[in-house]
């Protein structure tokens, strides 16, 4: 009596799935779900973790109009937090990336709260500036071990059952991290909260006047990206067992501002693409060791002077779909 | 006492290096409504031209200190008219991202020909022998010639800038471009050579700072954020704002050697946080 539920069950979750605006959703999950059995899963995971932490720079970039030249303290602080809190503390690695999430967002109150008293450029070098100052004290503290980071941070077990040595475990659990994040930025950005945030990006001024307090919905949209952010910078610091000041430096706050570039601002998508690109590029690269900054820079100027609407907004302006 | 004032010192002349570059920021930023983010790669790349006039052509010092502005200037007057000319239009932000790629090609085609140990640029005659003796310190005669040929600058960037007929062309395009033109100046020509001109004096900050530190493509990248970090404080709106800030802060940094080593680094960014809470708009800034 059953059996006519099921093919009708399964043909209603098709519909859902190829509806037109799920549709781009539905390739892209397919295609992480496959991409580890075609390739080599750990450079796939660390592809996953940039692009979570390049999806939450976009939520502030892209949908809010704060460029942020900070980013790294959140994606690097979490780390430590993360890999300290398994190291030293032992806890299982679903706890410590919870607690690297939550460092990050206390950073994400403190810095958001003194940089959102600026607009535009200024925003852009306050957060620049304590950003160096956060990298000068990683190296300064004791804990980070300077230098030299926090190194051999066991992955163990999670949930206490499922064993994380394993990339190809490892990519899948940190599949499931990133389409949680995923979920949580569409979510924020579809909500009345997120519709509030693009009226601050195209007129601020007029917001204030309809009644918002648009510094509140700065500093929520803020820690929500320090956050997110954070999540990433916990996932990716657990996966690479190690957390080292280069998370913190500036370049790492360049570099994530150049994958959301490439893939395209304020395109949901977009990031998600251009840190593929971006870590693909790196890896490639990487025999030619003085180069990486050369090239990322060449492709700062290209998309800045001639391609603006980066990969993903060009797509979708061949394909006429909103991505 | 004598280790406070020596370091007294020595943050007057690091922070007169400080108000050189924020000079050129603010310059650029009038005009053009651009923060250069390619500052310290161009100031790294002032210092290594002189460095490269005496390694290569056998130049030395004095005319280098003339020479390297001008290739500089020179070089930042293509960079204006062929690239970021075109975003004028735009928000802003996307001419600190093409400087900021800029940085990164400049400064890595450094790293990859000369690595990061960077080359030693020797104090030029006939300054190298002499010394003052202060008391307190002894103060070699080369710190005291940056302090006081950058005060030069200083006052002849001002003097142009204010009491000069191009330097009122100058501060009017500033207020309003449109009204400029209309009265016959070319501004988008003064756009091109304020931007040569800032970027001249970033360069001629790199010349300055050669002997004093090793000529090295990492040179530029520390030293512009703690820059960023004044013209936050300072605020964009004054050429005396830039200096004093400049100054001041060199000053903290040096104070803070001798009274909390570990805080040196962070200080400039740890008052600029401060600054903010206080007041938003920088000390000399106008209201946002």
């Amino acid at each position: 009596m059953s059996s006519p539920r099921v093919p009708g069950f399964i043909s209603v979750l098709w519909r859902a799935l190829w509806r037109r605006e799920n549709r781009v959703f539905t390739v892209m999950i397919a295609a992480l779900v496959v991409a580890p059995f075609l390739t080599y899963p750990v450079v796939l995971t660390k592809c996953l973790c940039m692009a979570l932490f390049a999806c939450a720079f976009n939520l502030l970039v892209g949908y809010v109009g704060l460029l942020s030249f900070g980013h790294a303290i959140f994606l690097g602080c979490a780390g430590y937090g993360s890999a300290h809190a398994i190291a030293v503390w032992g806890l299982p690695p679903e706890l410590a990336i919870l607690f690297g999430t939550a460092v990050a967002a206390v950073f994400g109150v403190v810095v958001g709260w003194l940089a959102i008293r600026r607009q535009g450029i200024y925003f852009a070098m306050i957060t620049l500036g304590l950003a160096q100052m956060i990298y000068f004290l990683c190296r300064q503290a004791p804990f980070t071990h300077g230098e030299d980071g926090i190194q051999g941070v066991p992955r163990g077990r999670l949930l206490g059952f499922i064993d994380l040595n394993d990339n190809l475990t490892m990519y899948m659990f940190v599949l499931v991290i990133f389409l949680i994040g995923f979920a949580i930025i569409y979510r924020i950005i579809h909500s009345p909260f997120g519709a509030v945030l693009t009226a601050i990006r195209e007129n601020e001024q007029r917001t204030t006047s309809l009644g918002y307090n648009t510094d509140h919905y700065k500093l929520i949209a803020f820690v929500l990206s320090a956050a997110l952010a954070g999540l990433a910078g916990a996932t990716k610091a657990l996966v690479f067992q190690f957390a080292t000041l280069d998370d913190v430096k500036w370049t790492m706050s360049g570099e994530v501002i150049l994958m959301t570039l490439i893939g395209g601002l304020g395109r949901f998508t977009g990031p998600v693409v251009g840190a593929f690109v971006v870590v693909k590029l790196e890896s490639y690269l990487a025999h030619f060791a003085g180069w990486v900054a050369v090239a990322q820079g060449l492709v700062f100027v290209l998309c800045v002077l001639a391609f603006r609407q980066g990969i993903v907004g060009k797509l979708s302006e061949m394909l006429k779909l909103p991505l | 006492m004598s280790s406070l004032l020596s370091q007294l010192v020595v943050g007057l002349i690091n922070g007169s290096f400080y108000a050189l570059l924020s000079l050129g920021l603010a310059i650029i930023f009038g005009l053009l409504n651009v923060i250069n983010f390619a500052h310290g790669a161009l100031y790294m790349l002032g210092a290594f031209v002189a460095w490269g006039l005496l390694h290569y052509a056998g130049i030395g010092y004095w005319p280098a200190l003339v020479i390297s502005p001008i290739v500089v200037g020179l070089l930042g007057i293509v960079l204006e008219r062929t690239l970021l000319q075109r975003l004028y239009r735009l928000d802003p932000l996307y001419n600190l991202l093409l400087t900021f790629g800029l940085a990164l090609i400049i400064q890595g085609l450094f790293q990859i020909e000369f690595g990061s140990s960077g080359e030693a640029y020797e104090i030029p005659q006939p300054l190298k022998d002499y010394s003052l003796e202060l008391g307190f310190m002894t103060l070699p005669a080369y710190r005291a010639w940056a302090m006081i040929s950058s005060l030069v600058v200083y006052l002849a960037t001002w003097y142009v800038t204010e009491r000069t007929k191009l330097g009122s062309y100058l501060r009017a395009a500033t207020e309003n471009p449109g009204l400029v033109q209309a009265f016959g100046v070319n501004v988008p020509r003064m756009v091109t050579v304020t931007y040569g001109l800032g970027v001249a004096l970033a360069a001629f900050a790199g010349v300055l700072d050669a002997p004093n530190v090793q000529v090295s493509p990492a040179m530029g990248a520390d030293r512009i954020i703690v820059v960023f970090a004044v013209v936050v404080i300072g605020g964009m709106g004054s050429i005396m704002g830039a200096i004093v800030t400049g100054w001041g802060l060199g000053v903290v940094e040096g104070i803070s050697k001798v009274v909390y080593p570990a805080a040196s680094d962070t200080v400039v960014f740890a008052l600029m946080a401060l600054v903010l809470l206080v007041r938003p708009a920088g000390l000399f800034g106008k209201a946002p």
